[in-house]
């Protein structure tokens, strides 16, 4: 029983806490960008082999969220069938009783689809799916940036919407540039990212973390590195003591999490970000998906970054 | 001084000097000179240490062994009752489905009830759980299942843990944004354990744990058999049930505020049975002693082994257990039951 529990747990852990890290294989070697919107049929190249679309694709359905964020980005909302039931953003996007996690071929196959999009292999799913004639694409969580990037103009190219992907990506870049640029780097901030309230949190190993390291943070868990694979669970007593300038919280959703309940922690009433007023909740979702609304997250990081700053100078 | 009387007070100083040793050793250094005058002082603050130095002993040291301590008494007390009244050393505090009952409570909390109120909701529905969980197995035995022999009530309590884990599967995976939250709380959260915790724990355990404490004796008639029992004028059914309501009550506390930590309540009386004998008289205090260093011993592995990280509790209450069980084993030459 216990047993099964850890397993499930990591599993979960695996699936929800967050994206990948930065030794999971790059998701898209690069797709040609030579191709133009309409040329099909087109010839993706990912880590995990080619795949080849004959015709723009009608009726996709996407079992990830991320995905789904990015085809509703790049233009192709009106060719989505069917997403995930955790793909709630955006609001127009068709969700359904569909699970990414526990995938029902049978299911998924209803739908009628000419492309399935997915970011968790729990087993066979692809082959399954190939199986029945469906195209699948497999967009694993991003290690990186450049991994987004990739995912994006793969969707691009895949949904016959390439043009509009490469304007995305490009927009996200100097968006991302204008942000890491406003924010005074390296003043030796410190934080701590929370994925849920047991004190789970990210290094910045980790997708996330990395955010966190373009405006210049410390991450205070790089000091429980190798523990959790990149995800550690940190005492309470350390996070006190580490006592850092910023907490994020990505467990509003999860678990309830507030500034008001982390005060009420035993200890933590006295940590300077606590009093100062830099409890930061986040929208759970965001930030543990790698999609287009990566830019509002490290916008939301950037803005908390400055008003430390201003509140210091003051 | 009696023999027992000297080994009594040996468990008492082994308990005292985990509950030392939990205080004073963490991921954040704290001289142990300055820790010692903070407890001998009653919390009065010595010059040498921080603020925030006294916040981390008096707000997250003490309640967090405090409630190591009290959970692995519940556990290993309820676990020592459960095998002499089921004669079965296999039995466990979660034997009728106090841990099933438990999970589905704290499931259908975190699925249905507010996400702001889930500090208080959780523990609570895990509790209820746990009793019903434990009721419906005694009276599905009783009932249906022909009486009340040992056999009839584990069977009860193996359909109505089926049953009960069986809906909170379905109500996890229609709902599986509550995964995370269900299996971190499952799994144990001595992580997060305040004197909130503490003082939720305190009333049940302590009751729990002494009633046990004065049925021992007759732990050691029950034993022999139920036959034999009643024909020394022992009224099993009654026994029986005073010690599951008991042990269910000290389990559901520390299911509550601990979540499930597993193999406590096997490994610990069968140790203790290896050091002391198989007589309850003795096997029961010594399980309530050494059940609760045990388990603030393995905390403290737990918090400091790959410091500032954590272990999850449950997976280290096995692998330090299991070694120091078979060492015992092999030590005494003695045989199990």
């Amino acid at each position: 029983m216990i047993h099964r529990l850890i397993g499930g747990f990591a599993a979960v852990l695996l699936l929800l806490a967050a994206c990948g890290e930065a030794s999971t294989p790059p998701a898209g070697s690069g797709p040609s960008p030579t191709e133009t919107a309409a040329d099909f049929p087109v010839t993706i190249e990912t880590s995990s082999g080619s795949v080849r679309i004959d015709e723009r694709p009608t009726r996709i359905v996407s079992l990830s969220p991320t995905a789904t964020e990015m085809l509703f980005a790049i233009g192709a909302g009106d060719q989505v069938a069917a997403v995930d039931d955790q793909s709630n953003y955006p609001d127009d996007a068709p969700m359904t009783k569909l699970s990414g996690y526990e995938p029902n071929v049978e299911a998924i196959a209803s739908y009628e689809p000419d492309l399935v999009v997915y970011a968790t292999e729990p087993g066979d799913l692809g082959s399954s799916l190939e199986g029945l004639g469906i195209t699948t694409l497999f967009q694993p969580a991003a290690a990186t940036l450049k991994d987004v990037y990739g995912q994006i103009e793969q969707l691009g190219l895949a949904t016959g919407n390439a043009d509009r992907a490469r304007q995305l990506v490009d927009r996200m870049k100097s968006d991302i540039e204008s942000i890491t640029d406003g924010v005074g780097k390296a003043r030796g901030l410190t934080f701590y990212h929370e994925l849920d309230d047991t004190y789970y949190s990210v290094t910045s190993s980790t997708f996330i973390g990395q955010l966190y390291s373009l405006v210049g943070l410390e991450n205070i868990a790089d000091e429980a590195k190798g523990a959790g694979g990149g995800y550690p669970q940190l005492s309470a007593e350390y996070i006190i003591q580490a006592d850092p300038d910023l907490i994020f919280l990505a467990d509003t959703k999860c678990c309830g999490q507030s500034a008001r309940t982390v005060a009420k922690r035993p200890g933590w009433d006295r940590m300077t970000a606590v009093r100062d007023g830099n409890v930061i909740p986040l929208d759970d979702d965001v930030a543990s998906r790698w999609g287009p609304r990566v830019v509002d997250y490290l916008r939301r990081i950037a803005a908390a970054v400055e008003r430390v700053e201003q509140g210091m100078a003051a | 001084m009696t023999r027992g009387t000297r080994a009594l007070l040996l468990g008492v100083a082994v308990l005292l000097v985990s509950v030392l040793l939990g205080l004073l050793v963490g991921p954040v250094r704290i001289a142990p000179g300055d820790a010692l005058g903070w407890l001998v002082s009653f919390g009065h603050r010595p010059s040498g240490m921080s603020l925030q130095q006294a916040a981390i002993l008096a707000d997250l040291r003490l309640p967090r062994v405090i409630v190591a301590g009290l959970v692995g008494a519940a556990l290993s007390a309820s676990g020592a009752a459960y095998q002499a009244v089921f004669r079965n050393p296999l039995a466990d505090p979660y034997l009728l489905g106090a841990a099933a009952g438990a999970g589905l409570g704290a499931t259908v909390a975190v699925a249905f009830g507010p996400a702001t109120a889930f500090e208080i909701t959780v523990p609570l529905a895990a509790f209820l759980g746990a009793l019903a969980g434990v009721g419906l197995a005694y009276g599905l035995g009783r009932s249906s299942l022909g009486g009340r022999s040992a056999t009839s009530l584990i069977l009860g309590g193996i359909a109505v843990a089926s049953f009960l884990t069986a809906v909170q599967t379905f109500i996890q995976q229609q709902r599986s944004e509550t995964l995370r939250q269900v299996y971190s709380w499952i799994l144990g959260r001595l992580g997060t354990a305040g004197w909130d915790d503490a003082r939720v724990a305190v009333p049940s355990v302590v009751i729990a744990v002494a009633t046990l404490w004065l049925v021992r004796r007759l732990l050691d008639v029950i034993e022999v058999g139920d036959l034999e029992a009643e024909s020394l004028g022992l009224n099993v059914g009654r026994l029986r049930l005073v010690v599951v309501v008991a042990a269910s009550l000290a389990t559901a506390a520390a299911v509550s505020v601990a979540g499930l930590i597993g193999f406590v309540g096997i490994i610990v009386p069968h140790t203790v049975r290896l050091l002391t004998g198989t007589s309850y008289r003795r096997v029961l205090p010594f399980s309530v002693l050494f059940g609760a260093a045990f388990l603030i011993l393995v905390d403290l592995v737990a918090r400091t082994a790959i410091a500032p990280a954590e272990i999850p509790i449950g997976v280290l209450t096995a692998f330090l257990g299991a070694p120091f069980f078979v060492l015992a084993l092999r030590r005494s030459g003695r045989r199990i039951a």
